[in-house]
């Protein structure tokens, strides 16, 4: 809900996300997709629609997209039809694009979205179908021409279309992240919204509680989370603003001008877009085996959802932290690993804790560790067997993260072993009463406080490296 | 050195095996022949060295005795055929400095087989057209005249140019299209063999498209055996053309047996129309006798929805058309028109580009595509396309083969019907049904006009039974004895 | 069903060409004739009946997700009206 003068507005927020299909060759030619070519050079006589060309189905596109479909929990379609949308721009050759329109692949499913206070919603998926992407126009190498480099045409994209269930900027950055962990954990898309591998057309519209569905706008091609809530704040602000002015919205396909943080309508002269839909005629249409489906289906990686029961249920990690752990499969898997043999909830601290942190701090990803599972399960065993103290395991970790070395080497080269002798703690403790015969008479009379006092020097004497329990049993007998 | 031009393929085809003569030698007779011929307007471009060059090359093959099927055999390509390093055009201005990077995949075959390239044929532009009178490069002439009339007269279209240069002898055979009748109906101008094999027989890789579920390549020929021999050839599966059919190509020249002893033969009713020209319904009536005496049954089949099939083809062919050539927009290759901005360059190149027809259909198949008109045109005539299979369906329970005419009337005289649009149209009216239904027809000469001109007859048949048309069409062929041919006045300057 | 000049203006903007205003009555007439004829379709009853896909039983061939082709920029370019340092080039476009 936003607030406007005077009335409460819901905001009615779908998500249409184009996701570049991992594979090697293109959706209908057999033309590389690999990111970075030199202009044009990915490019077939097929994907440049040079006259007498026709398009053959790549088996792995479709694979993906069935696979894709199951991960959203959707309806696979057995009968599919590829049917061709035709509008004229440069960087689509034959001005055409192969797409699904009335009958897609997949139909309908649902995304589970965990939101920040814990609850979740379920967002529903209306459909997704293959589609072709288009070259890429570069309007900024001239001042009066247009560039265009075919690389990127005719490689497959998944069209996943949301049903308009999103309500805020919160829920459906939650959703691309959602949508953006399942496609990554299936391995049907990479999920890089940097180099437009996945784009979402965000469509807003806002009405008052009970109403039916107000007129939207559609924002096109907005390539980062960020930008997405940020658009959708602006949007929903612009349309809320002409509707308590009395004015009514026009339906428009706007850009978000992520400088000013505004959307603006596509100064297209074009009027709307009359795509005149028929079915493909070089293309039968699709049809898919159960054999085929169920194939695919036993071989599905275990998703985020199933990952985060067995997290909580298994592992007994809480709802939280098992949540974040499953939003990267890199980090789930780092952690897995960690956890193996070990104390779940430790591993967890450390992973989310520490490893994050010097992460953050250091601008990386978890694949760029340069602390292994191995050696943070290493760490861990060190604590847990008493070689190292709780205290300076962290310092251990800062230096195996400048290193990459593994803990027993640090632990062993500055001579970091815990010692848990209760022989030389002793001697220790004696040395510290003996030197401070005031403030034990103090302790003696009551000030409980200055315990403390005796723990931290017993500490400093050991340079960090006595055994705070023996520590406290030994300061315990003697001083009472 | 003139009778090799006169030579069937078959008859080239034994004599180079046999040694009687050089493919070098009956590439010169060819070249010659396409040069003397030029009045006709029936070629785009003449290869002449590189059909030298490919003789000589299968000189060598067959002195190694290495001949593939068609070992030194001179064919001409219709235009339509994107022939690597060699321009192709289309017909069409928007083409006209097009070479293309690739081969198709039917001429490739044809090269593999060992075949020469005299050059690429005339044609209408895109395909679209009954007469070739719309070609950008000029209409073509029919080699034959009516007695004592010198008017030019069409050679049929869209195949024209192909059309006329075999039937003018200059070429031993030729490539075509049938998209509605491109090949049979020319080929009954002509006097010629024309066979539209089995939708998905050919492969329709680099063959310029016109419309796409139609569109199929086919031969031209002066007899049903060249026509078997050359389809043989050019058949076969291809992957790269999702609608080719994965079934082999069956040895269509061994299919010609003669016999055709209790062959079912269907003469459909509807096909009769008001206003068919006598002489046609005679040679009609003719076809029907020669086949019974070669001991078919024939009897009256209905295909009730025949007259629907050519208002269902011009929604379905423009439609597809008009996609089709949205690619030409002179960004990539093709002719550019420079302009204020994209869209006024894209709007003046296709303007200038396209002729006139093809303008005509692109917007009629925009038009029929376009929101609020999608179901009651282009959906509807892909209902009735549905109605109009199943016709022959259920008509190939009881028959094994149709006869028909081929055109419903002889050839005309170039401008006679270039206004009336409908009328022009109307060319199509016996081959268009067997091209929506996507079924196997030939065409084969049954004799001449009473003004002297040429007339076919046509055989349709089951999907992908081209051996029982080819053999049906061996009887016709005989029972005729066509042997007329046209005189030569392009070569005495007439 | 008779197509006026706009109409015919709006299919020639669609089809991306550019026709003449001198020349939008006549075309426009010739359509209409077209589409007047065509029309006797109407008179068929295809309740029930399926458009057609094809012309005989046939499954979708797919291929295998092998790299086979691209990797020749200059046959790609080769034929165009226009290009710079390995890029089609057209008029500008504005978005």
């Amino acid at each position: 809900m936003i607030q406007g003068a005077s009335v409460e507005w819901e905001v009615v927020i779908g998500l249409e996300t184009h996701a570049q299909v991992v594979s090697n060759a293109k959706l209908f030619s057999g033309a590389a997709t690999e990111f970075g070519a030199e202009p044009n050079s990915q490019v077939s006589f097929v994907d440049a629609a040079m006259p007498g060309m026709l398009p053959v189905i790549n088996e792995v596109c479709v694979e993906q997209a069935v696979r894709t479909g199951l991960g959203l929990n959707a309806e696979i379609n057995r009968h599919s039809v590829f049917d061709r949308k035709n509008y004229f721009y440069p960087d689509l050759p034959p001005n055409y694009q192969i797409s699904q329109y009335k009958q897609p692949v997949v139909g309908e499913g649902k995304v589970i979205v965990d939101l920040e206070d814990g609850s979740v919603c379920e967002i529903g998926i209306e459909r997704l179908h293959l589609e072709q992407d288009a070259g890429k126009s570069l309007h900024d190498q001239h001042p009066d021409a247009t560039y265009v480099d075919l690389n990127r045409a005719g490689v497959a994209l998944m069209e996943i279309v949301s049903k308009p269930d999103l309500r805020n900027a919160e829920q459906a950055g939650a959703y691309v992240r959602k949508l953006r962990a399942i496609l990554r954990y299936l391995g049907t898309c990479d999920g890089n919204m940097e180099q437009g591998s996945m784009r979402c057309d965000v469509n807003v519209s806002v009405r008052k509680p009970g109403e039916p569905l107000g007129t939207r706008c559609e924002i096109k091609n907005v390539n980062s989370v960020r930008f997405i809530q940020q658009a959708i704040d602006y949007e929903a602000g612009r349309q809320v603003d002409i509707l308590e002015e009395g004015g009514k919205i026009d339906q428009e396909t706007r850009l978000f001008d992520s400088d000013r943080g505004v959307t603006r309508p596509m100064r297209s002269k074009e009027e709307a877009h009359d795509y005149r839909y028929f079915p493909e005629p070089d293309l039968l249409p699709l049809e898919l085996s159960e054999d085929f489906i169920e194939a695919i289906r036993a071989d599905l990686p275990e998703l985020p959802d199933q990952k985060k029961v067995r997290f909580v249920d298994v592992l007994g990690l809480s709802d939280y932290d098992a949540s974040v752990l499953v939003a990267e499969k890199e980090v789930a898997d780092y952690f897995e690993k960690v956890a193996e043999g070990r104390d779940a909830k430790t591993a967890v601290n450390w992973v989310t804790g520490d490893l994050f942190g010097k992460l953050n701090d250091t601008g990386r990803d978890i694949a760029d560790s340069p602390v292994s599972p191995a050696d943070l399960g290493g760490l861990i065993d060190l604590i847990a067997d008493g070689t190292l103290s709780g205290r300076l395991a962290k310092e251990v970790f800062e230096a195996m993260f400048e290193s990459g070395r593994p803990p027993a080497e640090i632990v062993e080269e500055r001579g970091l072993k815990q010692v848990s002798d209760s022989g030389e703690i002793e001697a220790l403790i004696d040395t510290i009463i003996a030197g401070n015969a005031d403030k034990v008479a103090e302790y003696k009379s009551g000030k409980d406080k200055l315990f403390g006092f005796f723990v931290g020097q017993v500490m400093k004497a050991s340079q960090g490296k006595a055994n705070p329990k023996v520590v406290n049993d030994i300061l315990h007998e003697k001083l009472g | 050195m003139a009778e090799l031009t006169h030579l069937t393929l078959a008859e080239a085809r034994d004599g180079l095996r046999d040694g009687e003569f050089s493919a070098t030698e009956l590439t010169e007779a060819h070249n010659a022949a396409i040069e003397a011929a030029r009045p006709l307007n029936a070629m785009v471009l003449e290869t002449a060295d590189l059909a030298r060059d490919m003789a000589a090359r299968s000189d060598q093959h067959i002195a190694k005795g290495e001949g593939g099927m068609l070992e030194g055999i001179p064919l001409a390509i219709k235009d339509l055929f994107c022939t690597e390093g060699v321009r192709t055009t289309a017909g069409s201005h928007i083409l006209d400095n097009f070479v293309p990077p690739y081969e198709s995949t039917v001429t490739a075959k044809l090269w593999q087989a060992g075949a020469v390239m005299l050059g690429k044929t005339n044609m209408d532009e895109f395909a679209m057209g009954s007469s070739n009178e719309t070609s950008f490069f000029g209409p073509v002439e029919n080699p034959w005249r009516k007695p004592g009339d010198n008017r030019s007269i069409v050679p049929g279209g869209s195949s024209g140019g192909s059309a006329s240069i075999v039937a003018a002898r200059a070429a031993l055979a030729a490539t075509g299209t049938d998209t509605g009748g491109s090949i049979r109906q020319p080929a009954s101008f002509t006097g010629l063999v024309g066979l539209k094999p089995t939708y998905g027989r050919c492969s329709r890789w680099g063959i310029i498209a016109f419309a796409s579920s139609l569109d199929q390549a086919g031969p031209l020929t002066r007899s049903v055996r060249d026509a078997a021999i050359m389809l043989s050839a050019m058949s076969g599966h291809d992957p790269k053309d999702s609608t080719s059919a994965d079934l082999p190509v069956p040895d269509f020249e061994a299919a010609l047996s003669g016999d055709i002893k209790g062959l079912r033969v269907g003469i459909p009713s509807e096909y009769r129309m008001e206003g068919l020209p006598e002489e046609i319904e005679a040679f009609w009536q003719q076809g029907v006798r020669w086949l019974e005496e070669a001991g078919a049954e024939t009897r009256e089949v209905t295909l009730p929805h025949t007259k629907y099939a050519l208002p269902a083809y011009y929604i379905v062919a423009p439609a597809e058309a008009s996609s089709n050539l949205a690619r030409y927009d002179g960004v990539r290759y093709g002719l550019r028109v420079e302009g204020d901005d994209l869209i006024d360059m894209y709007e003046r190149t296709r303007a200038e580009g396209f002729g006139a027809e093809v303008k005509r259909r692109v917007m009629i198949g925009t038009y029929v595509l376009s929101a609020g008109y999608y179901d009651a045109y282009y959906l509807q005539a892909q209902r009735v396309r549905t109605l109009i299979a199943r016709d022959f369906l259920r008509a190939f329970e009881d028959v094994d083969v149709l006869l028909t005419p081929t055109a419903p009337s002889e050839a005309f005289a170039v401008g006679d019907k270039s206004d009336d649009l409908l009328a022009m149209y109307f060319n199509d009216v016996f081959t268009v049904p067997a091209s929506m239904a996507g079924l196997p027809g030939v065409s084969v000469p049954a004799g001449l006009s009473k003004t002297g001109l040429p007339l076919g007859l046509q055989l349709i048949g089951k999907a992908f039974d081209e051996e029982t048309i080819l053999r049906t069409a061996a009887i016709l062929e005989g029972a005729a004895a066509f042997d007329a041919q046209p005189e030569a006045w392009w070569e005495t300057g007439q | 069903m008779s197509l006026d000049k706009a109409t015919v203006s709006r299919i020639a903007r669609l089809a991306r060409i550019r026709v003449p205003d001198e020349d939008l009555e006549q075309l426009g007439a010739e359509l209409t004739n077209i589409l007047g004829w065509v029309e006797q379709l109407n008179e068929v009853d295809t309740t029930d009946v399926p458009p057609m896909t094809s012309v005989v039983e046939m499954q979708l061939p797919r291929r295998r997700d092998v790299v086979t082709d691209g990797a020749y920029n200059e046959k790609i370019l080769g034929n165009a009206p226009d290009t710079e340092e390995g890029f089609f080039v057209v008029p500008k476009v504005v978005e």
